[in-house]
């Protein structure tokens, strides 16, 4: 029985093994960077695909803290020459279904963005989101280098750190942000070994 | 807790919830439905053990109806593979499956539902995959023999028990697994890892040569990985294609290019019209007549929360270690009240899961390296063989190194959840794109440019060692907790002993050389004795395997070297839970022999008419 058969006899219908490679590729549904699939059930448990849809349908973060978090991640990720922004690659859309996916993250990222909001009243008496862009930077420089910051911004510190871990997935996960890092693999190819010029590069050609 | 006849606690509410009335209820009689067929053979459980004895029994002509926990899994169908992160919400991270999201693992360390427990403060895990071929569809693929000295493990290592088998003895089986599912390898001659009959080895990732350059120089010898993954076509088998180096066998594959048993057993064993699979099926227990033979098995399906009974000449189990055990020991009858299979009271005992340790470093020799297509085969390219004298050392038995990095594909819990994430911290490490040094940490276009520069610029290796099975490791029914369908659960007791803790103690310091050798940047932190040295939980290795162990003496194991079980001659078992010993060598290989071994002399005794 050959393969094409074989699928039949098993219940599958008809599919011959090259389209069922180009059914591997994302094809049109290749969408732009952070756009929201839909909770495609094939492969998934129904818990699985019912917890998404609940999830999709909840709400965490208020307007005031996803305006804090866009503005948060683009001075993160900021546009440049070689791609878009976190914002760009909506980031905090993603910050948005993590949060729920991974509830830990919940009160530290809610409780920080407070945080940062008083302390930011307290320099400069406006929230972070209503600072100027030299007041926001001067903020960020308290909390972003984790050993050389001030022991009362330790806090700060804990909740810059997640919150450039979360932005750095969110972009670095998306289309944007895979072809900037130059990712070149999810695609059937036939692998021979590191390139002749790369082995030389580094000395490793008898290894 | 409320105990029957105390009074009511001071916070009891007032108004009570109420409890269902019955007469209100509508009227469902919970009943317990009898197949009139009598199968020749039933199987508990589709993966590695269950597949294997299904293939070959089906081919053989025999009626076999194979019982599966979860549902129908076909890699063809189902498989996450050439997915981007950007198509799962949670970008491949953990929230629902335990190893990502791409995983092809229907289950995990927990199981909504169904708990286990623990003893004496042990923290065993356990990994559970509920599906059709169970945890073969998403395993690394690792397919090693283990060698002549690993069956005699009491004779050659002064520790643990001798298998009742030799290697000469099982090597036709593994010869005919090479032959029938594929493995890649090299020839080495070495002495306790034997070769196989290979397919070409795929080629080294660049960061995997590094590792290779500088064990060599510490006298390591490193060799081509050892998989069961087409990479090139298998002689005689149309159904299955070569390997198209996506790196992405832990998500199965669609074109059958690696093995699981779902796609390269079970399916296959469908289409010969002997196997019938039974998916959702939870077995309760096996039934045994007043003779004290199998006559049966109860379950429940998931599907209508029925009870079910069918019948059976022959029974097989290979529902995975502990599952096993667990069925045997809630099998009791007036002729087992032990448990089935277990006079000999150690079914549940033995257990014993690899050791576990691991070096991984972040290589500055490597930042900003040129970009290619580095996904490879989605198990090893390159390993390490055990290559120590355990003379000269204070442990028993010994390690391999699995060697791994590359320029993996982003996701949560792939780049971003291991290579990326300490970026903002060994950018304080390491000089700027500018040459100068800065503080760790930052935003901005630096800190995004960094996540760029250190981009597969991760290596390292796994260690995985073998641990000596011992009596007072174990699982046992728990005597007060059940599942959610009424059935007892396991309690694990299970303590690492001083030889696994002096194993992980000597990975610790091979990887602090390797890793010095390699001019890495250790990305873990050195433990002490307070730690185990970094030895991971037991079953975090996901290679239990003893809990019914074959043995020379019934009085000391429940099965003979056939996998049969000696208080039960129509009883047989073929998953990892028969091993003796294990050895540093995955178990997976092993146990898909051993199963063959089991179907076949099943196939001659039924002809001889012993069972």
């Amino acid at each position: 029985m050959n393969r094409r058969e074989s699928l039949k006899a098993i219940g599958l219908g008809t599919l011959s093994a090259s389209a069922l490679l180009s059914a591997c590729k994302p094809g049109t549904e290749n969408k732009d960077a952070g756009a929201e699939p839909t909770v495609d059930a094939t492969g998934r448990e129904q818990f699985e695909v019912d917890r998404e849809k609940k999830l999709l349908k909840e709400t965490f973060f208020d307007a005031h803290e996803m305006a804090t978090i866009a503005i948060l991640a683009d001075l993160i990720i900021p546009k440049d020459a070689h791609s878009g922004s976190a914002s760009d690659a909506k980031v905090p859309e993603f910050i948005e279904f993590i949060v729920k996916d991974e509830p830990q993250h919940q009160l530290p990222m809610r409780g920080g963005l407070r945080w940062l909001d008083v302390q930011c009243l307290n320099r400069y008496n406006n929230d972070f989101k209503s600072c100027t862009p030299q007041q926001q930077n001067e903020m960020l420089h308290e909390i972003a280098f984790p050993f050389k910051a001030k022991p009362a911004m330790q806090q700060g510190v804990a909740f810059f750190n997640k919150m450039r871990d979360l932005t750095a997935i969110g972009f670095f996960t998306t289309k944007m942000g895979i072809d900037d890092l130059g990712y070149k693999g999810n695609t059937p190819n036939k692998w021979e070994g590191v390139p002749a010029d790369v082995l030389k590069q580094y000395g490793l050609e008898g290894v | 807790m409320i105990m029957p006849g105390l009074p009511p606690p001071k916070n009891w509410p007032k108004k009570q919830v109420l409890l269902p009335d019955h007469h209100t209820q509508p009227k469902i009689k919970m009943q317990i439905k009898k197949s009139s067929t009598e199968y020749d053979v039933v199987i508990i459980g589709s993966g590695a053990g269950g597949g294997m004895s299904g293939y070959v029994l089906a081919n053989a002509g025999i009626k076999v109806l194979m019982l599966e926990a979860g549902p129908f899994f076909d890699p063809a169908k189902d498989s996450q593979q050439l997915k981007w992160p950007y198509q799962s919400l949670r970008r491949g991270g953990n929230a629902t499956r335990s190893l990502g999201d791409f995983d092809a693992a229907y289950g995990g360390w927990q199981i909504e539902g169904e708990p286990y427990t623990q003893k004496d403060g042990s923290d065993f895990q356990w990994f559970r995959a509920k599906m059709l071929g169970g945890r073969t569809n998403h395993w690394g693929r690792i397919s090693l023999r283990m060698g002549p000295k690993d069956f005699k493990c009491k004779t050659a290592y002064g520790v643990g028990d001798d298998w009742p088998i030799t290697y000469d003895e099982i090597k036709p089986y593994y010869d005919k697994i090479d032959r029938l599912l594929g493995v890649y390898g090299s020839v080495e001659g070495l002495e306790n890892d034997p070769d196989g009959i290979f397919l070409p080895p795929p080629k080294p990732r660049l960061n995997e040569l590094f590792v290779k350059k500088a064990a060599t120089g510490l006298g390591i010898k490193v060799i081509p990985g050892r998989g069961s993954i087409l990479t090139a076509p298998l002689p005689g088998n149309k159904d299955r294609q070569q390997c198209f180096y996506c790196g992405q066998c832990g998500r199965s594959c669609k074109i059958y290019g690696d093995f699981s048993s779902s796609s390269c057993l079970v399916i296959p064993a469908i289409k010969t019209g002997n196997l019938t699979v039974l998916t959702n099926a939870i077995v309760r227990e096996i039934l045994t007549g007043a003779d004290g033979l199998a006559k049966g098995v109860s379950y429940i399906s998931k599907d209508d929360m029925q009870e079910y009974q069918v019948n059976a000449k022959t029974v097989i189990l290979a529902a995975s270690t502990c599952e096993s055990a667990r069925i045997l020991l809630n099998s009791k009858s007036d002729r087992h009240p032990n448990g089935l299979a277990n006079s000999s009271n150690v079914v549940g005992k033995y257990l014993h899961d690899s050791t576990q340790g691991a070096g991984v470093a972040i290589m500055p020799q490597l930042l900003n390296r040129k970009r290619f297509n580095e996904d490879g085969v989605g198990s090893l390219h390159l390993y390490a063989p055990w290559w120590l004298d355990n003379k000269k050392l204070d442990f028993a038995r010994g390690y391999h190194l699995e060697i791994f990095g590359g320029m993996m594909m982003p996701g949560y819990g792939g780049y971003f959840g291991f290579e990326g994430a300490p970026v903002p911290f060994l950018n304080g490490f390491l000089p700027g794109a500018d040459g100068k040094m800065k503080d760790a940490g930052g935003f901005g276009a630096d800190l995004k440019n960094d996540y760029r520069r250190f981009y597969g610029t991760m290596a390292g290796f796994g260690c995985h060692g073998a641990s000596t099975a011992r009596e007072d490791n174990y699982c046992e029914i728990d005597p007060a907790v059940v599942d959610k369908y009424g059935i007892p659960v396991l309690r694990f007791r299970y303590k690492w002993n001083q030889d696994d803790v002096n194993q992980a103690k000597h990975m610790q310091e091979t990887a602090k050389d390797i890793l010095h050798a390699m001019g890495g940047i250790p990305l873990i932190q050195p433990q002490g004795p307070e730690t185990n040295y970094g030895l991971d939980k037991p079953g975090k290795g996901i290679h239990e395997v003893g809990t019914v162990r074959m043995g020379d003496d019934a009085k000391r194991a429940p099965l003979n070297k056939w996998g049969q079980a000696y208080d039960c001659k129509n009883l047989f078992v073929t998953d990892g839970s028969v091993f003796t010993q294990q050895s540093e060598k995955n178990p997976t290989w092993t146990i898909l022999a051993l199963s063959m071994r089991t179907a076949e002399y099943l196939i001659d005794q039924r002809k001889k008419q012993n069972v």
